[in-house]
Order: structure tokens, then C-alpha cells, then sequence
């Protein structure tokens, strides 16, 4: 009777995780729908420990302070900018924890042979548990080499070395070898494991196993996101949002449990729709970027294809931006990658708000791919208190440059290269982009020439309707809003 | 039991993609993050090996399961909250 209970409350607890997922679907509703998700969470955790006897509770508790401690006080004090490593390192714990649960449940298999508490140990749980230290291996070292990709700690330039993808291989058979040979001796178990503790030998092939499988999950993590440049992470984050959620999938088929298995599988859909997102975002496939070697910080990549030698750029003082932007009927400001790194977001939302107290309209358009993670920029806009239904995507606003007076560029490059649109030959071609060149001027914040992360010279600069503002994007923005306000 | 498990995750995919391919790029941060703290769900399997079984390796592994899970559950939800906070609208 408790056991059906408990069922039940694991069943109540997906169910609350999947009205708390469907709130996401408009900012209005979606503070209530985290909250309720973690009302989910709640039910699973009490279903769980009231549905056995708690024999270490001291261990328990000290677990559970340690790990609220730590979540608590870090989402507490991380700056919006640091965000994408955040939820990096999250992912990680994530995985890695999926991955310890099942060496926890060799453990327990192993040390109960010979008592009551003993249980089969069982082809399909060696499988389970392989997959579940597999999966979260990778997600666990690959989050964190993503984490010191974002947070600067490592280089974001791709990196690879020769032989890089026959390592890869030869891990990923390894891997598998180690879980035949776990397989294996999950059928060798001995059927008395519950009146005579399990000699070593049947219990080699489970531990070593298992050893084996986690070591190559970690370095196959590694491998994973060390290829992959700073700009393609958003990619990447995805990809390991979804690992976590399969990492918690493949321990909830190794306990039978319906809450993991049900939230498992919809972080692992969640992860792979963000993935797809990002890769047309891109135009390129999921194999393109995990091949890696694009996208680092400009320097190591290949030229354009078309020179832009004799061709000339005009720069644009603040006063003369400031000019430009009051008199203007609408302005949509396009923010990108630098606006985070110079945390210019506050200073854009200075300049939008003076705008619309002069009558300007004002909106802004982000691309899928801004920024080092989904969503990047929405986020940082939301914490300038940029209202969200000034946010547009892509498809909502393109056509509105046609109409649009002053189109100002924040740190945005490859985004709005028009290359993408014309110039086969390019690296970019076929990448959706921002049209900004269609608005009747274009104000481009830069802090020098220096190429976007796929190195190709940007056409936009050299137009003729185009301004370059140079300097640090939050310093120029805030001294074209104390100019905005001089003007009468 | 297998096959059980299998159909569900199945299933449980699909009502996934079907709900969340229509969540706004506007939200796709905090729908990271927020199914982020959803994956600690392995909290579950970490509490009951940190408690509810017998044998020290099991408890301690357990244990640093736990830890790492409920870094993720707590501090995925709660960063998750702080960002929704601030998504407004036009006042």
C-alpha cells in the first residue's frame, strides 16, 4: 500500500514538472511554473524518504546542508554576466551525481550479498548502470571544461591535437568493452548472493567495470568540448543540458523509478530542441560544430573570402551618434556577445529609455545565437529592466528594419554580417541573420577592427550608411546618453 | 520493467519536445537552467543510497551524490527564480 503511494507521488511529481515546463511558455507565467517544478521536487524528495526505513540519517542530513549551502549561496552572489558558466557547472554536478548514484548502487548490490537486503544483481542493471556512469562522466567533464571555457579560466579558442579523434574511438570502444565485460558478469552472479557473500571474483568485473567506463566518460567529456570554440558554446551548453537530463534518465532505469525516468527523458527533449535551435540559428549541423575548430576569439581563423582592402569605414563621433539617434522615428538596437563582456546592457537601457522619452520608438532584436549561451541576452536585457515585450526574435523583426531610421550594433558581429545572404564563399553563408543593413542608417559599437569569431571581415562596416563607434561599448553608449540629454 | 521503463521514457519525450518547442527564445536561459535543477531529480536515487541502504561505501558514495544533486535542485532553482524575477513587462 505505501509502495503504490509512493508510485503515485513520483507519477504527481513528473506531472508537476510538466505544468511547471509548459508556464515556460510566456514570461507572464513562467516564475510560477519554476516554482512549481520545484514543488515537484519536493514531493519526490519526501515520497522518497518516507518509502524506506532511513538507516544513516546523519549522513543523509549532512549531505543534504552541504549541497543546499553551496546552491544556495552561489545562485545567490553570481552576476547575471556569469550566468552561462553557472549553468555549466550545474549541468556538471548533475551528471556527476547521476554517475555516483550508480557506483552507490554497485556498492549496495555488492556489500548486501549474504543478508536479507541482498538483490539480484541483474544483466539489464549493468547495462543501466554503464549508461548512467557513461552518460554522466561526459556531462560532468564536459561541463566544466565548458566552464572554464566561459569563465575565462581556459582558453576559448578551439583546441585539438593529432590523433584526437582515433583517442575518441578507441574510448568509446573501451567503453563499451568495459560494459560487455560488466554485462557478463552481472549473468555470472551467483543465485545464493543472499545467504553467502559474493566472492571477489564475481565482483571484479562490476567494479572494475564500472572504474573503467567512468574514466573514459570523463576524458570522452573532455575531448567533447575542448574542440569547440567560445561562440559556438551555446551549442555545446545545450548539448549538455540534455546529457544531464539523460544522465538522470539512465539512473532512473537503474532504480525503476518513474519521477527520474519521466524528468530525465524531458531535459534530455528540452536539451536537444535548445541544440537544434542553436544549429540553424547557425546553419550548420550538430556533427559541424562538434568537429569543432571554428569560432575562437578571431585570431587563429581563416581570412574572408572577399578582401575589403580599398575599401573605407566612417566613424561617428558620440555628439553625431547622439544627433542620429534623437531625431530618429525608431531605433532597434541589436546587442551581442560584447555588450556581456563589457556589461554595457544597463548603459543600452539609459540610452532606450532617454530615446522614448523623446518620442523615438525603441525595440530590440536578438539573435538565437547572441552570446555564449540560448537566451544570453534576454537575460542580461531583463536584469537592465528592458521590458520583454520590447525583446523581438529574428523572424518578428526583420522586416522591420526596412522601416527603422538608426539600427545601433552592440558587440553583434557575425550576426549581422550580410556575407551570410549573398556571398557563397563565405564561412557563413546561408546563416540567418539580423537585416540590419536594411535600416537607413547603421551605428556599429566596436572596440577595434578585429574580425568576429568566424574571422571574416564584416561587409556591413564598409557600407556606406554605416557609422563605427570605436571605444568600450558601455563607456561610448553612456556618453551618447549624456549627449542624448544636452540636446533640446 | 525494462520495456516498461523504456515506454515511459518514450513517451515522457515526446510530451518534452511537444511542450517545450514552444517556449520563447526570450526564456530559453532560465528554461536551461530551470530544467537544469529539474535533472537534479537524481537526488532521488542519491538520498536513497545515502540513507536508506546499508554498507559504508554505499552510504558515502551516496553522500557525495547527494551533495553534488542538491547543488543543482537548490541552486538550479533558485537562480532560475532570481532571473524570472526580473522578466517584465511594459509598465
Amino acid at each position: 500500500m505505501l509502495q503504490d503511494l509512493i508510485k503515485i507521488a513520483y507519477l504527481v511529481s513528473a506531472i508537476l514538472f510538466i505544468f511547471g515546463m509548459k508556464r515556460l511558455q510566456s514570461p507572464a507565467t513562467a516564475r510560477k511554473g519554476n516554482q512549481i517544478a520545484a514543488y515537484g521536487m519536493l514531493v519526490a524528495i519526501v515520497a522518497t524518504l518516507v518509502a524506506k526505513p532511513i538507516v544513516t540519517p546523519v549522513e543523509m542530513i549532512l549531505g543534504l546542508l552541504i549541497g543546499t549551502a553551496i546552491g544556495w549561496i552561489w545562485s545567490k552572489k553570481v552576476e547575471m554576466t556569469g550566468m552561462p558558466e553557472l549553468v555549466a557547472a550545474f549541468n556538471g554536478f548533475g551528471g556527476i551525481a547521476s554517475a555516483v548514484v550508480a557506483f552507490g548502487e554497485i556498492a549496495k548490490l555488492i556489500q548486501n550479498t549474504g543478508t536479507d537486503d541482498g538483490e539480484a544483481f541483474v544483466m539489464s542493471t549493468a547495462v543501466t548502470i554503464a549508461l548512467s556512469i557513461l552518460i554522466g562522466g561526459v556531462t560532468f567533464t564536459g561541463s566544466f571544461v565548458a566552464y572554464g571555457k566561459l569563465s575565462e579560466k581556459i582558453s576559448g579558442n578551439p583546441m585539438s591535437f593529432p590523433g584526437m579523434r582515433l583517442l575518441t574511438l578507441v574510448l568509446a570502444i573501451v567503453s563499451i568493452g568495459a560494459t560487455v565485460w560488466m554485462v557478463m558478469g552481472a549473468g555470472a552472479f551467483p543465485d545464493d548472493f543472499m545467504t553467502t557473500a559474493v566472492s571477489v571474483e564475481f565482483t571484479e568485473p562490476m567494479i572494475y567495470g564500472a572504474i573503467i567506463v567512468a574514466t573514459a566518460a570523463f576524458l570522452l567529456g573532455i575531448l567533447l568540448v575542448i574542440p569547440i570554440g567560445g561562440a559556438d558554446m551555446p551549442v555545446v551548453v545545450s548539448l549538455l543540458n540534455s546529457y544531464s537530463g539523460m544522465a538522470a534518465g539512465a539512473t532512473g532505469f537503474v532504480l525503476n523509478n518513474t519521477a527520474l525516468i519521466v524528468s530525465g527523458a524531458l531535459v534530455g527533449a528540452s536539451g536537444l530542441i535548445l541544440t537544434k535551435i542553436m544549429c540553424d540559428a547557425m546553419n550548420r549541423s550538430l556533427l559541424n560544430v562538434l568537429i569543432g575548430g571554428f569560432g575562437g576569439d578571431g585570431q587563429t581563423a581563416a581570412a574572408g573570402s572577399k578582401s575589403m582592402e580599398g575599401k573605407n569605414i566612417t566613424e561617428v563621433s558620440s555628439e553625431d551618434a547622439a544627433i542620429l539617434l534623437a531625431y530618429a522615428e525608431k531605433v532597434i538596437f541589436v546587442p551581442g556577445y560584447g555588450m556581456a563582456v563589457a556589461q554595457a546592457q544597463h548603459a543600452v537601457r539609459e540610452l532606450g529609455d532617454e530615446l522614448q522619452k523623446r518620442g523615438v520608438t525603441v525595440k530590440y532584436a536578438v539573435h538565437p545565437v547572441a552570446g555564449r549561451m540560448p537566451g544570453h541576452m534576454n537575460v542580461l536585457l531583463a536584469e537592465a529592466n528592458v521590458p520583454y515585450d520590447q525583446l523581438y526574435e529574428m523572424d518578428d523583426i526583420n522586416g522591420e528594419f526596412d522601416t527603422c531610421d538608426v539600427a545601433v550594433v552592440i558587440g553583434a558581429n557575425d550576426v549581422v554580417n550580410p556575407a551570410a545572404r549573398h556571398d557563397t564563399a563565405s564561412p557563413i553563408y546561408g546563416m540567418p541573420i539580423l537585416n540590419v543593413d536594411h535600416a537607413r542608417t547603421t551605428i556599429v559599437l566596436k572596440r577595434s577592427m578585429r574580425p568576429g569569431y568566424a574571422g571574416i571581415e564584416n561587409e556591413l562596416f564598409f557600407n556606406s550608411n554605416n557609422r563605427m563607434l570605436f571605444g568600450d561599448a558601455k563607456a561610448s553608449i553612456s556618453k551618447v546618453v549624456s549627449e542624448v540629454k544636452g540636446l533640446d | 520493467m525494462l520495456l516498461d521503463n523504456i515506454i515511459l521514457f518514450t513517451l515522457a519525450s515526446l510530451v518534452g519536445f511537444e511542450v517545450i518547442s514552444k517556449v520563447p527564445q526570450t526564456l530559453h536561459t532560465p528554461l536551461m537552467s530551470g530544467s537544469n535543477a529539474i535533472s537534479g531529480i537524481t537526488i532521488v536515487g542519491a538520498l536513497i543510497v545515502a540513507g536508506q541502504v546499508h554498507g559504508a561505501w554505499a552510504t558515502w558514495l551516496g553522500v557525495a551524490a547527494l551533495v553534488f544533486a542538491t547543488i543543482n535542485v537548490v541552486g538550479g532553482f533558485m537562480v532560475t527564480d532570481r532571473m524570472l524575477q526580473m522578466f517584465k513587462k511594459k509598465d
